[in-house]
């Protein structure tokens, strides 16, 4: 990742005059990764799709707490803030002090609310798929790369039936079966519980893939390299070579596939409850909410917008945040 | 992740060389005359590796399904050779020959096809990997590129102690003293254990991976390459250095290389790989100026020589036209036939067999001689059993053709065409 052949060799003759005595804690070391952090400091859109990608974070994070002290209550229905029917009776979608992003329609629940928990039950959603998807794809490349032989051409196998897979309609089709399968394996209880994990398992188990082959082909590049063989002439384990010297080498494509997976199975979610998989209301996710407002689209445009203009928001800075995290692990990648 | 950043300070004091000398671009063998006196060589010295007829070949398959092997890269084909203890032995070929392969076979980065390694008693060839890591303690390597043979990701004092942990060489929190006593032997200011490999030039790394090497106080270091990734006046540096290393600790050397000046100045005794295969191999006074195989003699002829430089002479070049054949598929019998000035019949026939020609002087050739002097009949035709063409000869009788990785007190005088015993 280094391919350090920029820094010239010729330095080494000025540097023979400098003293040795020269105080060395005027300059404080660097790391790649601090380095890396100062280059991402420099980059102002980067920054701004950091902040926004923190914004959704703390969202997430106090969205219970918001509940549990009773600011927000995703679930309470308001009847009399709709007509007859089921708009709501004020302008804008029913924009007020007490609702500043509306109500949905035909229930008369608060908005912003629903959003707020919306986005905390999707992030979890996505956030613990990409979990499995990054430690599934990281160990598996790995070892497929260490491995070698017959043991990566099983692995590469695997990764190419997994890709030809109809995923959504694997998902349509096996959703009852798959449901009942989690409910008896994981002893989750019934309804959403069992629909959120039925998602994040499925979500995790195809989509570490992408990351298994970049893992694999960074393994096979960094293994050949004379660190690698030096780790090797000291007597070092192979845990050691693979998880010590090579895995510190593979945080660049880590960090940035993850900032990209995170938005694809937001999204996924979406889509996926728009399909009827997944969890439904009255627990809202950003899918689902978005999935409700469809049906109002013409109706109360406000309502149709927010969620979708929300996961909008959500895909845009994360994939801001990835592309400029992978610009500053590798400037000489994308200039 | 390279670019050279800001605020990088140079942190260690490369003194060896006066720093005004160095735009005038002085040759190499100058700066190297400016310190150390080349090693001398000492016939007597015991070994302390012995290379006995290693091979290293890499299966070539076939693409598809099933992937069959249809032949190998014979990259090292059976070299014989030994180090004597605390002394260099220099392995110079051009790129491709297997110099870099020979010494990854020697340290057991590499499993070798075949042949043995003995270093004491044992034989690292046999040993498997966890047999071979108390082993590892004694025979290190230094790596050619000061960039890749660090860890981006570890400071230096991860890298450098990394060994020292992995042995439990000293006690976990004497480590740190340990690393700062490694950083000063090589020369690097010892405060800068917390740095990282990025912060540091070429030079001072390749003192990083040197120090590495010495944690654990190996007998033997094989350096691939050490400074042929460095600027010339860094180079002096770097060799100096492991001079002095080699003086303090008694540590031997297999010192590979394609850079003849340097090898010249470090290692008493040279050995000339072509193509998998030593074709000559001697003490360094013999070797630079008595030179008995055409590709030494060629390799020679093509290095710059600074003193007729500067006479305005100029030595005659022997041009080697050709590539260097494929290992896969080596050339029958001579394998540098095919780029060979001298090459006759019996060279396709015959492989010539490395044969003892001095005292310390090997070589293997039909037409072995000093440049210009070279015989007209083969010399090795009699001891094989074959007629001056290659063809058997059944009046002959072939003598047993000693192949053993030491010197014998025995050898075969060309001139007079019969083996001396002194």
């Amino acid at each position: 990742m280094s391919g350090s052949t920029g820094q010239k060799l010729g330095g080494e003759t000025a540097q023979a005059v400098v003293d040795t005595a020269a105080p060395s804690t005027e300059v404080a070391s660097k790391s790649p990764m601090q380095l890396a952090a100062g280059r991402l400091r420099k980059d102002k859109l980067t920054l701004v799709s950091l902040v926004v990608v923190l914004l959704f974070v703390l969202a997430a994070i106090t969205a219970p707490l918001a509940v549990h002290f009773g600011w927000i209550d995703p679930l309470k229905s308001a009847l009399n803030l709709t007509d007859e029917f089921g708009r709501p009776k004020d302008k804008w979608g029913g924009m007020s002090m007490d609702h500043p992003l509306g109500i949905e329609p035909g229930t008369g629940r608060d908005t912003m609310a629903r959003l707020w928990s919306g986005v905390a039950f999707s992030l979890f959603i996505a956030l613990s798929a990409t979990m499995i998807a990054m430690v599934l794809g990281v160990v598996l490349g790995i070892v497929s790369g260490a491995a070698g032989g017959w043991i990566d051409a099983i692995i590469g196998r695997v990764i190419d039936l997994t890709l030809a897979f109809p995923l959504t309609l694997m998902l349509l089709a096996l959703a009852s079966t798959g449901l009942i399968m989690v409910e008896k394996y994981l002893h989750t209880p019934k309804g959403n519980p069992t629909a959120a994990v039925y998602v994040i398992v499925v979500l995790g188990l195809f989509g570490w893939t992408g990351i298994a082959r970049i893992v694999r082909g960074q393994v096979l590049s960094l293994r050949e390299r004379e660190f690698v063989h030096a780790s090797t002439m000291m007597g070092a384990s192979k845990f050691r070579l693979y998880f010590r010297e090579i895995l510190p080498n593979l945080w660049a494509p880590i960090l940035v596939t993850f900032t990209l997976m995170m938005p694809a199975f937001v999204s996924a979610e979406a889509a996926l409850a728009y399909l009827g998989v997944g969890v439904n209301a009255p627990t809202p996710t950003l899918g689902n909410i978005l999935n409700e407002s469809i049906s109002y689209a013409d109706v109360v445009p406000t309502f149709f917008f927010i969620p979708g203009f929300t996961i909008a928001a959500i895909v845009v800075s994360f994939n801001l945040l990835g592309d400029g995290i992978r610009d500053a692990l590798d400037p000489k990648g994308h200039q | 992740m390279a670019e050279p950043h800001e605020s990088q300070t140079e942190p260690a004091a490369d003194n060896t060389v006066p720093a005004g000398d160095v735009a005038a671009g002085p040759s190499l063998e100058e700066l190297l005359k400016q310190s150390n006196k080349p090693a001398k060589f000492d016939p007597d010295a015991p070994s302390i590796l012995t290379v006995d007829n290693l091979e290293m070949y890499f299966p070539v398959r076939s693409t598809g399904v099933i992937r069959r092997k249809i032949g190998d890269v014979k990259a090292v084909d059976g070299i014989s050779l030994s180090i004597p203890r605390g002394g260099s032995v220099g392995l110079v070929g051009e790129s491709g020959c297997g110099k870099s392969t020979a010494g990854r076979a020697i340290t057991r980065l590499y499993k070798p096809t075949g042949g043995s390694v003995k270093f004491g008693d044992r034989d690292l060839v046999q040993l498997s990997n966890r047999e071979l890591k108390p082993l590892r303690r004694d025979v290190q390597m230094i790596f050619q590129d000061p960039y890749s043979s660090l860890n981006p990701r570890h400071s230096v004092g991860a890298i450098i102690g990394a060994p020292l942990r992995i042995h439990n060489m000293v006690p976990k929190n004497q480590t740190l003293k340990r690393v700062q006593e490694l950083l000063e032997v090589v020369g690097l200011n010892p405060e800068h254990y917390n740095r990282y490999p990025n912060e540091f030039s070429g030079g001072q790394r390749q003192r990083i991976g040197i120090a590495r090497s010495l944690a654990l106080q190996p007998k033997l270091i094989v350096a691939d390459e050490p400074v042929s990734a460095l600027d010339v006046s860094i180079q002096a540096q770097v060799i100096n250095l492991l001079q002095d290393l080699q003086k303090e600790f008694d540590i031997a050397f297999l010192f590979i290389a394609h850079d003849l000046a340097v090898v010249r100045h470090f290692c008493p005794q040279i050995a000339v790989m072509y193509l998998g295969k030593i074709v000559e191999i001697a003490d360094r006074e013999t070797l630079y100026s008595r030179p008995n195989h055409p590709y030494t003699q060629a390799l020679l002829s093509a290095a710059p020589d600074v003193k007729q430089a500067a006479i305005g002479g100029r030595r005659e070049r022997i041009r080697l036209t050709g590539e260097v054949p494929s290992p896969i598929n080596p050339p029958s019998g001579c394998r540098f036939r095919t780029r060979c000035p001298l090459a006759r019949e019996i060279c396709a026939k015959v492989e010539p067999p490395l044969m003892q020609i001095g005292p310390h002087h090997k070589v293997a050739c039909h037409f072995a001689g000093e440049l210009g002097n070279q015989p007209h009949d083969p010399v090795t035709a009699r001891m094989l059993g074959v007629d001056n063409s290659g063809n058997p000869d059944p009046g002959a009788t072939p003598t047993q053709i000693e192949d053993s990785p030491e010197f014998s007190d025995v050898w075969f005088d060309l001139k007079e065409r019969r083996t001396v015993k002194p």
